[in-house]
């Protein structure tokens, strides 16, 4: 039966992580913009209090982890930990995008470990903080130019190359690395790696001064004659190709609603921030009447509000597909897509209906504005989603679509 | 999905379409050839050329109400198995009766007759009728209407909308209806010979607001006097019963039932940009006197019935962009330019991806706005949003979809042009369908 209300079984569990990104991540949200690079010492204790949560089950399996497989099919619609991490990285990034990049144990390369790793891994890799490094000086959108090589060496891999834009490469212990079995081979000889930072060979370079989400740490990573367990390599060994690039692309059919959703959390938090700041000037909204007989202010919030809404249900509805095994690459991309792009827009136009208080550090609207940004460049662009779209809709290959 | 439906729609449905013929589709196509243009001949003459006698019941007792669904508490996005059906079955009409039949229908300004007495031989203006007052349901559903309406207008927006035009009265009337306004008018919706009926709420005006009506209705000895002039109003000439919106003294923006048969009630064709099939039409009431039980509801359920209204019309924009997307989808991947498919190119390939992705958007808010009022939640913000939506990303996929065609898009040897036109419609409706 159609039904697109938040679960009822998650609406406590949502209802509490609004408590937690009100107390812990908005509460903090302008010290850390301001202090680039310095440590959210305050998500130590957060960190162990979602480590708690899962353990008691009252995460509802949320987080980043949450995008695992399970074999729990029991039959019948299920909303399942697709969907709860969805809700909470919306709760959550309505409190702070960059204080939930910067979540201990909570990186995209844990998301990339639970989705590819086997069980055994899994296991080893529990209790790791894990960056995720794909992107090189030398390519952006285009992963499979990667130059970073891997060669086995008896029980190990030999790693060297320069990653970039490494979320959390600095703080997190342990570093997902894409890198090349065998250049000649093209995309099918692309594997990950979990490298953990205590190994010789692998250090940070430097860190970004960024437009927003300054809260987290976004690394220069090099890797010299970096020597990995063979264990390390997730997923299949052998470079098949007929497989291509399916394995590590996997990795983001789950992990594309989980950015829609930051893109979703962040701009319902300028709404609803604009809306106050209407309220306190008198602008009312009236979603009877007309939108062209109220005021101009009313007419812009109600088609910014229409657009949220749809990227919010995109959102959900690529997780709930995820949930319930149906595969979810178009509408991932679809939700990622909207989102990035209306979250960047209504933030954006936030400030503008609020003026120089709006552009103001007095409110977070110019914060948000920054923020959002960067949630419809990574985890595939704009662009990149619109070809992911545009090839499925099509049926066209990405050598007649490029 | 083993679910059982409490609804029961989509097999009663399933049973009169068996009964019917309506899967003869040539003979459709014959028929529309028989229909009298008359799209042209402007000016007001009376309303209801088959006027037919609706004999008063008086009883100002609350009427039968269908029953809303029970609450599942899981974020899903399958119709039931009734609703499954039932899509299928609308769709097959849509794309085997209505779409074929578009062109010549919208040339003749009408739906032919043929096609709307096939609509009402399966039922469509019975869906929201409580059985026990001779409709189909035990469960009134907003997102079967929803389906039913993006089913029926992915065949052709004007026909659906005449299609729809009785279902929104006798709809009105069992949402609404006292035991008496019920028992005078649900008997004839839910017989073989269904009246032409339309739900007039739009006037025309710039800037109309469905909450602040020219259209007044008058304290005149025991009821109303009403005077006014009403447009978007369906297939009027052929009306035998409006659903009127007026400013009642007193009460505020209210419905009003006034049959075509009364004295002061005129009609004149009103041909607009699209929906031509649907024969839309004004509607002018010069001091027409209804009896005090001729007010349907309270000012509260007239705000509903303006929400369900546009409900409606945004489930129609769903059908027409979705047929509009696919067609795109064929053309831009078969039309070659520069030796090879024009799809191959970004600048096309990404507009099309945008349509695909700004449907579904608003396709999703629909259904939830329609599952709230399933649900009995309020959905008036959800229902703007889905109007919001489907007004402005509709209007937007037709102008795409011309746009890929480039000339090819604006000849009508290819049907974007009418999509096109219909979708204007989105957003400027008000009343006319109801979900």
């Amino acid at each position: 039966m159609i039904n697109l209300e938040t679960p009822k079984k998650y609406r406590g569990f949502v209802k509490q992580v609004n408590e937690v990104a009100t107390n812990f991540l908005r509460a903090n949200s302008r010290t850390y913009d301001l202090a680039e690079h310095s440590y959210p010492k305050e998500l130590d204790l957060l960190a162990s209090l979602v480590d708690g949560m899962n353990e008691s089950g009252q995460s509802k399996g949320a987080g980043a982890a949450g995008v695992r497989v399970k074999d729990d099919d029991k039959g019948g619609v299920k909303n399942g930990t697709n969907m709860s991490s969805v809700l909470s990285v919306i709760e959550m990034c309505w409190g702070d995008v960059g204080l939930l990049l910067s979540m201990p144990r909570q990186g995209l390369g844990n998301s990339a470990i639970a989705s590819v790793a086997n069980d055994e891994q899994l296991e080893r890799f529990k209790d790791t903080w894990a960056a995720m490094a794909i992107t090189e000086p030398s390519f952006g959108s285009d992963s499979a130019a990667i130059k970073t090589t891997a060669v086995k060496d008896g029980d190990e891999y030999i790693l060297n190359g320069e990653k970039i834009f490494v979320t959390s490469g600095e703080r997190a212990d342990s570093v997902v690395v894409w890198a090349t079995l065998d250049k000649s081979k093209g995309r099918a000889a692309i594997k990950s790696f979990v490298v953990p930072k205590s190994l010789p060979g692998i250090r940070v370079e430097r860190l970004e001064h960024k437009l927003g989400i300054r809260a987290s740490d976004t690394a220069v990573i090099v890797l010299e004659d970096c020597r990995v367990p063979a264990a390390n390599l997730l997923g299949d060994p052998e470079i098949d190709t007929s497989k291509g690039f399916a394995g590590a692309m996997a990795t983001f059919d789950n992990t594309r609603p989980l950015v829609a959703g930051m893109a979703v959390g962040c701009a319902r938090a300028a709404l609803e921030l604009t809306r106050d700041l209407f309220t306190d000037a008198g602008i009312e909204i009236d979603y009877d009447r007309p939108a062209q007989s109220q005021s101009a202010a009313a007419a812009t919030f109600l088609q910014m509000e229409a657009d949220w809404e749809a990227a919010h249900l995109l959102t959900l509805s690529a997780a709930w597909m995820a949930d319930n095994r149906k595969p979810n690459s178009l509408e991932a991309s679809m939700a990622k897509a909207k989102a990035g792009r209306v979250g960047n827009q209504i933030t954006l136009r936030c400030v503008e209906l609020a003026s120089t208080l709006g552009y103001s550090e007095v409110e977070f609207l110019e914060k948000w504005s920054r923020d959002s940004k960067i949630l419809d460049i990574f985890e595939g662009t704009q662009q990149i989603q619109q070809l992911i779209v545009a090839r499925r809709v099509l049926g066209l290959t990405s050598s007649q679509l490029k | 999905m083993a679910r059982t439906d409490p609804m029961g729609v989509g097999l009663k449905v399933l049973n009169r379409l068996a009964q019917s013929s309506v899967i003869d589709r040539f003979g459709l196509r014959d028929a529309t050839q028989k229909v009298v243009y008359h799209g042209a001949r402007n000016g007001f003459k009376a309303a209801g050329t088959a006027q037919r006698t609706f004999t008063k019941v008086r009883s100002g007792g609350q009427g039968a109400r269908p029953s809303t669904s029970a609450p599942t508490g899981v974020f899903d996005l399958t119709p039931t198995d009734d609703q499954q059906m039932m899509v299928e079955v609308v769709e097959e009409f849509a794309r085997e009766v209505l779409r074929p039949g578009a062109e010549s229908a919208e040339a003749v300004n009408d739906t032919p007759k043929e096609i709307l007495g096939q609509t009402s031989d399966f039922g469509l203006s019975l869906i929201n009728i409580p059985e026990d007052l001779g409709g189909l349901s035990q469960e009134r559903s907003a997102v079967t209407g929803v389906l039913v309406a993006e089913a029926l207008a992915s065949g052709d927006m004007g026909q659906a909308v005449a299609c729809l035009a009785p279902s929104a009265v006798a709809t009105a009337i069992a949402l609404w209806g006292t035991e008496g306004q019920q028992q005078t008018y649900l008997s004839a919706f839910a017989g073989d010979d269904v009246p032409a009926a339309a739900l007039a709420v739009a006037e025309p005006r710039v800037l109309f607001d469905p909450f602040t009506l020219q259209t007044t209705a008058r304290r005149s000895g025991a009821g109303y006097t009403l005077s006014g002039l009403k447009s978007g109003v369906v297939r009027g000439s052929e009306a035998e019963l409006f659903v009127v919106a007026a400013e009642v003294e007193g009460r505020g923006p209210s419905m009003i039932l006034v049959e075509a048969s009364a004295a002061g009630v005129q009609v004149a064709e009103d041909p607009s940009m699209g929906l031509r099939a649907a024969g839309l039409s004004r509607l002018a009431l010069d001091d027409v006197q209804v009896a005090e039980d001729a007010v349907l509801g309270s000012v509260e359920d007239y705000r509903e019935m303006v929400r369900l209204s546009r409900l409606a019309w945004a489930g129609l924009a769903l059908g027409t962009a979705r047929t509009t997307l696919d067609y795109v989808k064929d053309y831009v991947t078969t039309r070659e330019a520069f030796g090879e498919p024009v799809a191959y190119r970004q600048s096309v390939a990404f507009t099309v991806a945008d349509m695909a992705i700004e449907l579904e958007g608003m396709r999703l808010v629909t259904l939830r706005a329609a599952s709230r009022v399933d649900q009995g939640l309020d959905a008036a913000r959800e229902i703007a949003l889905a109007r919001k939506l489907t007004a402005e990303y509709g209007m937007k996929i037709g102008t795409d979809g011309v746009q890929m065609l480039g000339g090819h898009g604006f000849v009508k040897e290819h049907p974007v042009e009418r999509w096109y036109r219909d979708l204007r419609a989105i957003g400027v409706m008000e009343g006319a369908v109801l979900v």
